[in-house]
């Protein structure tokens, strides 16, 4: 069976959950092939094995992991033509989109971008993609016609099953080249962590809006009620309410979780384009006439500020 | 400091927007369309290069006739001239080819004069791959940053460009030397309006209008039939019934825990 390559996405081998997504996928697909850059990889291992991975191919040189993507893109082209996978996958952020183009241009190679399903082509060859585009309202249907698939895939587009691979671990020669050093990351400043999950991987999203008037307090005590992540809108963002890494939209964050919540919120099609595709949506405005309510399959029409603590105490006392 | 200024032409996000039935493409043909808003502050950022400095910033679309527009527009914001690459040979391009056709007319363009920097959005506001600008890096052998808050250009001789990247683990601070590319969001600047003196004098800036066989480009490596992607299929997803709406009359938080332990999200 063909080799299916995953870029594993990890923080010094902390491995995220799009990447057991991800081995899950590459198991429809052919034998999942882990690729690991960076250091960490004996606390990645166990997860990497327990979602499948038969084999690692690792790189540890810090050229590769102070020198941003163009290195790993080399790495992945370097790989596909040792191993002519049946299908790279990589993960659907800025970081992951911007390998996958470059590996694109490199290997000759179809890339699609923003997949929420990838499963194998009906006639056994090469792989079928599902995406959600133009702000949710169209659903696609594509294939990969040249090279090697390449497939960018959002989080949460499959549910993480176990099976026990082998993670045989490989270090690969690889040497980046001079032009891909052209760029360097001089400095990183950890975020702090808020102990909320992941927005991009959260089941439940709590999002406020220019209708905080910039207190968050009543809509982060709603999402822990609930163990969710907090969003904004652009409006909150842009008011130096909350960070842009936390804006949901076109030019934010596109989630799709169970449940999505939006507070404070009227609407707009920006807005929508990082929403729409959730499963449920909940939405608290004043105004009953806020487009968000187009959306919603349970709605109140009144202020955030009495109904969210009102719900929150009696999500707490369901609880107890 | 020489700047491309890459800008898409893309239907109008407040409008309808479809796929021709014929061959699954875009529909670009009964859509209004204009200037995708994301590359106003690529276009802003530029402009706010050269002025603190000096330099010349050069517009460039590739799209069907009506994507003057967009040039257009640039050029009112203030950029100095543009460049309109529109071909019939390119209706359908995927993003590989269309950064094909960029690269080479970026190519083209520092023919004269070498270009010091190319500048893009961050995605387009139709396709939204946001992969356009990497891939035409990678053709330029060109270091890329992404995604840049905040951009300083050093301009002298081995120049370089620095950006801020916000990422979800971490703030980045990230440097390339000049020649690169960068890619802004809609956090670096607020971009202008055009003034009635940038209309005006918009209407006596150069545009040069460059066909395929302008940059070499064979046919055959662009449009739909070149396309590494295929669209096999398009459905509208079907519109979302819209559920119960209650108005607070002092038990509406009460109500929306009672949905969501009924939904079981409690
Ligand atoms: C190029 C571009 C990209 C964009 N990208 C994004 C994006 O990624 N994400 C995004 O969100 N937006 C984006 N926008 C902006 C978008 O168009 C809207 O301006 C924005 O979403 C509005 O945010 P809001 O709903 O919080 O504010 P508003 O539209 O001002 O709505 C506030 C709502 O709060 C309600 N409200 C007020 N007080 C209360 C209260 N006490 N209790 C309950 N309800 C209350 C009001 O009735 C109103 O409906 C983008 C715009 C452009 C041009
Ligand atoms: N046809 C085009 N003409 C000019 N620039 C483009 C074109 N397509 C994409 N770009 C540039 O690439 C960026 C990202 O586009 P995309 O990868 O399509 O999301 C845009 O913001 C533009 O700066």
């Amino acid at each position: 069976m063909a080799e299916v390559l995953v870029l594993v996405d990890h923080v010094e081998g902390k491995v995220r959950k799009t990447t057991s997504e991800l081995l899950t996928i590459a198991r429809r697909l052919g034998e999942p092939s882990a690729v690991f850059v960076g250091t960490g990889f004996d606390a990645a291992k166990e997860t990497l094995a327990r979602f499948g991975a038969e084999k690692v191919y690792r790189v540890e040189s810090p050229e590769v992991l102070g020198h941003l993507v163009v290195p790993q893109a080399e790495l992945l082209a370097q790989l596909v033509s040792s191993t002519s996978p049946a299908a790279v996958l990589v993960p659907s952020s800025p970081e992951g989109k911007e390998i996958g183009a470059r590996l694109a241009v490199k290997t000759e190679s179809g890339l699609i971008t923003d997949a929420v399903d990838v499963q194998a082509a009906g006639d056994g060859s090469g792989v079928t993609t599902t995406q959600s585009v133009f702000a949710g309202s169209y659903t696609v249907s594509a294939t990969v016609t040249k090279g090697t698939p390449i497939v960018a895939v959002k989080p949460n587009s499959a549910t993480p099953e176990e099976s026990a691979g082998a993670a045989a671990d490989e270090v690969v020669d690889f040497t980046p080249s001079d032009a891909a050093k052209g760029a360097r990351i001089t400095e990183s400043k950890p975020k702090q962590a808020t102990g909320r999950p992941e927005l991009t991987e959260a089941a439940i999203v709590v999002s406020g809006g220019r209708g905080t008037g910039g207190d968050f307090s009543k809509v982060e005590d709603f999402a822990d009620s609930l163990g969710a992540a907090v969003g904004a809108s652009r409006a909150a963002v842009d008011a130096g309410w909350y960070p842009h890494t936390s804006q949901v939209g076109q030019t934010g964050k596109q989630v799709s979780p169970q449940l999505y919540v939006a507070c404070g919120i009227s609407g707009a099609i920006q807005h929508r384009a990082g929403m729409q595709t959730s499963k449920t949506i909940v939405a608290v405005n004043k105004d009953n006439e806020a487009p968000i309510f187009e959306l919603v399959d349970f709605g109140v029409v009144g202020d955030l500020f009495t109904v969210l603590p009102q719900a929150t105490e009696a999500i707490t006392a369901a609880k107890d | 400091m020489n700047i491309v200024v890459c800008v898409k032409y893309v239907p109008d996000a407040q409008a309808e927007r479809t796929f021709n039935a014929s061959d699954n493409t875009t529909d670009r043909e009964n859509v209004d369309g204009l200037l995708s808003e994301l590359d106003e502050y690529a276009v802003e950022e530029a402009l706010k290069i050269v002025e603190a400095g000096e330099g010349e910033v050069t517009v460039l679309t590739v799209g069907p006739d009506a994507a003057a527009d967009a040039v257009k527009k640039a050029l009112q914001m203030g950029a100095h001239k543009g460049v309109h690459v529109g071909d019939d040979a390119i209706h359908g391009s995927d993003a590989i080819a269309t950064s094909l056709v960029l690269a080479e007319a970026i190519k083209k363009i520092g023919a004269d004069s070498a270009v010091d920097l190319v500048v893009t959005g961050m995605a387009s506001t139709d396709g939204t791959m946001g992969v356009v600008p990497a891939m035409v890096a990678e053709r330029l052998g060109l270091p890329a940053v992404t995604f840049a808050s905040e951009l300083a250009v050093d301009g002298s001789t081995g120049g370089s460009v620095t950006i801020r990247r916000d990422g979800d683990a971490s703030t980045q601070t990230i440097t390339a030397t000049l020649p690169a590319l960068v890619s802004v969001t809609d956090q670096i600047n607020e971009p202008r309006y055009p003034s009635f003196k940038g209309i005006m004098a918009a209407k006596k800036k150069p545009v040069e209008r460059w066909t395929l066989a302008d940059l070499g480009i064979d046919a055959a490596q662009v449009g739909l039939d070149a396309a590494w992607t295929k669209v096999d299929s398009f459905t509208a997803r079907p519109p979302r019934a819209q559920g119960e709406i209650v108005a607070d009359e002092g038990d509406g938080g009460r109500r929306l825990a009672a949905f969501l332990t009924e939904r079981k999200f409690v």
